[in-house]
């Protein structure tokens, strides 16, 4: 038989996709698209279905007839299945629509009071009737990140332990311990506040910062917990088997074997807990209410912070406080998400440090 | 030959030493302090509450009044005016009631939307755009409440109002749908709507998680056998990830109950027994308690306490039976 | 440079055993063949220039070292390689005369004709025996009269009707791997396929059921092609009557001989069959 040739010879060979949509199928579809979408306005128009929802249902209705008519002349397997398309994509639409629109207006409605001082200034020499560029939200955001440092001190090394306690301790309490950290992750955030205020605000007598970290910490110890416990079981068993075949005690193992490799994940606890408490509004309500002014004190007395803010802001009512609200909004919003894409990027990190390590522990038991 | 002899098994104890030991009471010391917050607030609510259960018993959970008469008119220190007091009557039975109304609307949207919006991601959509369509949905996630319940006034009132007026003009027959007044605003339906937009990434993102873990084999054998995509999902992917989809709706159940603010913003809390979703009146315990908190009397405290406690065990129930039905469906394969 | 194998058309295929066409797909079966076939997973080129015929109620192994792409080449016969994203494919695949990949084909049909049973047994753990067996004609939207019949048939050409036909209505997890894997054959002849393909079958099976398996194959030809994919070569001159070698130098995988079994076996023309058939690698 011939031996093959060389690679070389099959550059005149092209790959092809057969089953992929041709580009002139895709144009004819965007096109029908577009006239569906105008006779649905058409629709809008002339019956009692009105504006954006009704020109969404008109649309819909419009797609699913066109579908039912197109594979009337296929089985009945092949419309149900080109319908069900359809509707799942509706589905999915209707599911996107209210965040975008959030995200929209929060941008939309926050942007036009941003200034370079926004995030120095304070309210207690401004109404919030003044111009956009008299005042700002700076104690709002000091005071929320004041009383989320508070409660990341108290959570993170509580939900490590914890963490370490249910995967590497095991002691006897293991069950009850998970289970009780589970049905914290329940607890309503009004109760969290109302627990802080009846412990800590009534016998101090005043409002503080303090109290607003610990009812903060209240509902970011169960997320930490079970994060930090998540991130700890990656942790590939054969890494701690080589730290004791190498003599390392459990402690040793744990402190410099273990939490070494899970340094970026335990991290990611903290900042997903953060990410989640950073936007709770009731909790604080009723331990740290709301002020004008820098507080740096957190015994001092009520604190402000940009859910409160936001709060006070829209519930004073006029044109200019909802403008700010929303601008607070716009504060928080971008706070979050920053957070939350800085937990991803470490989350990854985390991950792919689980694996060498996986790898690296595979080959030290392949050499000895 | 001797028939050979088992030897009997030595137990195998584990002595730790000095250092480790201390490792582990230093963990261990950890963990309880998380277990006793946890022990705490429960001792806390129950005998902060307590009083208001041994003088209104089942009422309190039946009743539908909420009366204070000791409201101290600087409402600045929450010193009892203990004659006063005594004509105070504290119930919350509508707002239990409402609570559930609220979430089970926001359900009723939510689970639909979220099942077709984790199918779409998962089977329909273009593989290029996946990773953005699960980025929003975790972004959606994190969204504070409040901000929610700042565009549900400002946004969405106007187009719930507009269903609403729709419902009640074609389906004003059913009791549910008719209204007293046309005053569609600040009622049980629209908040429910809101709640769902609140609720629908908990649930998609959990449903997403469960259908993208279905066993690919499987999915290629009902294609492999003449099916269609709609025919793998009936026949797989929704069986695979029933329980899985019904916890994650638990998870949302819980979450829409406990919601405080955007509930606070979008519906008028009224203590009365309603079954009329359009109506502008509702109940809903947190956001009574948010409410009523701020020129409490002590009695009245203990009261608000006590819906706290109802609340938290309700949410509780809620969040148990989801984490069951998921312990009972993980042995299998 | 296509490698046509005319040895094996022109060999005269032994089907000494006349066995009454029950099943009207198998008399309009014209024959399966690819002529040129390439498949890329993006710029990864993984098979290279396959030209291969498949007799009818023949048996054919696909022998080789792992990597070699045949498990890429018998998904390109039933079109599935086009569910992994970045799949491409060159060449004809004619079954029956028509390139499978013509724009006119429905894929769903295609599939119906030319079945396929995957290496690890895969049955439908929400449904019973009894709805297992009968998934195929659901989810086709066949119409059939006779489930009952259908059912038993099926189980029986599978080797299974005995041993669960008192249990039709248990799970289709609670049988062992090897009734598992029957069960998926059952499966599959459901929807009367021309073309049964199989993907290592016996790999995550006990010895045993390997070899009822074997024999079920073996039955099965008698009505129906079976291709089947094998790392075992004893199982491969057990089971086979025309063998197909493929290797791969570290580029895409290639055919280096096809022919029947027992010349693979004995006296192959090339020197790398020769050495793989005696276990020099692989």
């Amino acid at each position: 038989m011939n031996s093959v040739p060389a690679t070389d010879h099959y550059l005149g060979i092209e790959p092809l996709r057969p089953w992929a949509v041709t580009r002139s199928t895709r144009l004819k579809n965007l096109s029908r698209s577009l006239v569906f979408a105008l006779v649905a306005f058409l629709v809008t128009i002339t019956t009692p279905l009105a504006k954006i929802d009704g020109w969404a249902i008109a649309f819909l209705l419009i797609n699913v007839a066109w579908v039912v008519g197109q594979s009337s002349r296929l089985g009945a397997k092949e419309r149900r299945d080109a319908v069900l398309r359809v509707v799942f994509t509706s589905l999915a639409v209707l599911a996107f629509v209210p965040w975008m629109s959030i995200f929209l207006t929060v941008l939309l409605k926050g942007y036009r009071a941003i200034y370079p001082g926004y995030f120095f200034s304070d309210m207690r020499t401004s109404t919030p009737e003044d111009e956009f560029n008299i005042g700002g939200a700076g104690h709002a955001i000091v005071g929320s990140l004041i009383m989320v440092a508070i409660a990341t001190v108290v959570t993170l090394p509580l939900g490590i332990l914890s963490g370490i306690y249910l995967t590497e301790v095991r002691g006897r309490m293991t069950f009850l311990v998970r289970f009780i950290v589970q049905s914290m992750a329940g607890v309503p955030s009004v109760v969290a506040g109302l627990f802080i205020f009846t412990t800590i605000v009534q016998p101090m007598g005043k409002y503080s910062g303090m109290a607003g970290g610990l009812a903060l910490a209240v509902l970011m110890l169960p997320t930490v917990s079970r994060t930090a416990e998540e991130v700890l079981k990656l942790v590939p068993d054969d890494l701690r088997s080589a730290g004791y075949a190498l003599g390392a005690r459990q402690w040793r193992t744990a402190i410099m074997v273990v939490l070494p490799t899970v340094k970026s994940g335990l991290i990611t606890a903290g900042i997903l807990g953060v990410a989640r408490v950073i936007g709770e509004t009731a909790p604080l309500l009723l331990t740290s209410l709301n002020t004008n002014g820098f507080v740096w004190n957190p015994i001092g007395g009520t604190v402000a912070s940009l859910p409160t803010y936001i709060f006070s802001m829209f519930m004073y009512g006029t044109e200019y406080s909802t403008s700010r609200a929303w601008t607070g909004s716009l504060v928080l919003l971008v706070l979050v998400f920053g957070f939350f894409v800085l937990a991803r990027r470490l989350g990854t990190t985390a991950a792919q440090n689980a694996k060498t390590n996986s790898r690296k522990a595979r080959k030290l038991k392949k050499k000895s | 030959m001797n028939v050979a002899m088992t030897p009997t098994p030595r137990k195998m104890v584990v002595v730790y030493s000095r250092a480790d030991k201390i490792f582990r009471r230093i963990v261990t010391a950890g963990a309880l302090t998380s277990l006793l917050l946890l022990g705490l607030i429960a001792a806390f609510l129950i005998f902060r509450s307590s009083d208001t259960f041994r003088q209104f018993g089942i009422n309190f959970i039946t009743g539908s009044e909420w009366f204070s008469a000791g409201e101290d008119p600087l409402g600045g220190a929450t010193t009892a005016l203990a004659d006063a007091d005594d004509a105070s009557v504290f119930s919350i039975g509508p707002m239990i009631v409402g609570s559930l109304v609220v979430a089970l609307i926001a359900m009723f949207f939510a689970v639909p939307l979220s099942i077709g919006g984790a199918l779409y991601i998962e089977f329909y959509a273009p593989r290029g755009i996946y990773r953005v369509l699960v980025s929003i949905l975790d972004l959606a996630a994190a969204v504070p409440s409040l901000i929610f319940g700042l565009w549900g006034i400002q946004v969405f009132t106007p187009i719930g109002v507009r269903w609403a007026t729709l419902l009640n003009d074609r389906l004003g027959f059913i009791p549910i749908f008719a209204v007293e007044f046309e005053n569609f605003a600040r009622s049980p339906f629209v908040a429910g709507c809101v709640l769902a937009a609140l609720v629908v990434p908990i649930t998609t993102s959990v449903a997403r998680e469960v259908y993208s873990r279905t066993p690919r084999d499987l999915i290629d054998t009902c294609f492999a056998l003449g099916g269609t995509k709609w025919g793998a999902i009936r026949s797989v992917v929704i069986p695979y990830g029933k329980s899985g989809v019904i916890a994650g709706a638990m998870l949302g159940l819980g979450r829409a109950l406990g919601e405080t603010v955007a509930i606070y913003l979008m519906l008028n809390l009224v203590f009365d027994y309603s079954n009329q979703i359009l109506d502008s009146a509702g109940g809903n315990v947190a956001s009574m308690i948010a409410l009523k908190f701020g020129e409490a009397t002590d009695k009245e405290i203990s009261a608000l306490i006590a819906a706290g406690l109802v609340l938290f065990v309700i949410t509780l129930i809620v969040n148990m039976i989801a984490s069951s039905i998921v312990q009972r469906s993980t042995p299998r394969a | 440079m296509s490698q046509r194998i005319e040895n094996m058309t022109k060999q005269n295929v032994d089907t000494s055993t006349t066995t009454p066409q029950q099943f009207d797909s198998a008399t309009e079966f014209k024959g399966l063949e690819t002529r040129g076939a390439h498949a890329w997973f993006g710029t990864h080129h993984a098979l290279a220039d396959v030209s291969l015929r498949f007799p009818e109620r023949t048996v054919t192994g696909l022998i080789g070292p792992s990597g070699c792409g045949k498990s890429t080449f018998i998904r390109l016969l039933n079109r599935m390689h086009e569910f992994i994203p970045s799949a491409a494919m060159a060449g004809e695949i004619l079954l029956n005369g028509s390139d499978i990949y013509a724009p006119s084909e429905d894929p769903a049909l295609i599939r119906l004709k030319v079945g396929m049973v995957f290496q690890k047994p895969n049955p439908f753990p929400a449904m019973t025996i009894r709805e297992n067996v009968l998934a195929g004609i659901k989810l086709a939207h066949l119409k059939r009269d006779n489930h009952d019949d259908i059912v038993e048939q099926c189980l029986s050409r599978a080797g299974l009707w005995k041993e669960v036909k008192d249990r039709l209505g248990a799970s289709g997890g609670s049988l062992s791997g090897g009734q598992q894997q029957r069960l998926c054959i059952a499966r599959s002849l459901a929807v009367e396929p021309q073309v049964l393909l199989m993907d290592e079958p016996c790999s995550a099976l006990d010895p045993g059921s390997t070899l009822r398996i074997e024999e079920t194959i073996k039955e099965l030809a008698e009505k129906i092609t079976v291709v089947i994919v094998t790392h075992n070569m004893q199982q491969a001159s057990r089971v086979s009557d025309f063998c197909a070698f493929f290797l791969t130098d570290g580029g895409p995988g290639y055919l280096v001989e096809a022919d029947a079994t027992r010349k693979i076996f004995t006296n192959p023309t090339d020197s790398r069959t020769a050495d793989y058939v005696q276990g020099k690698f692989g």
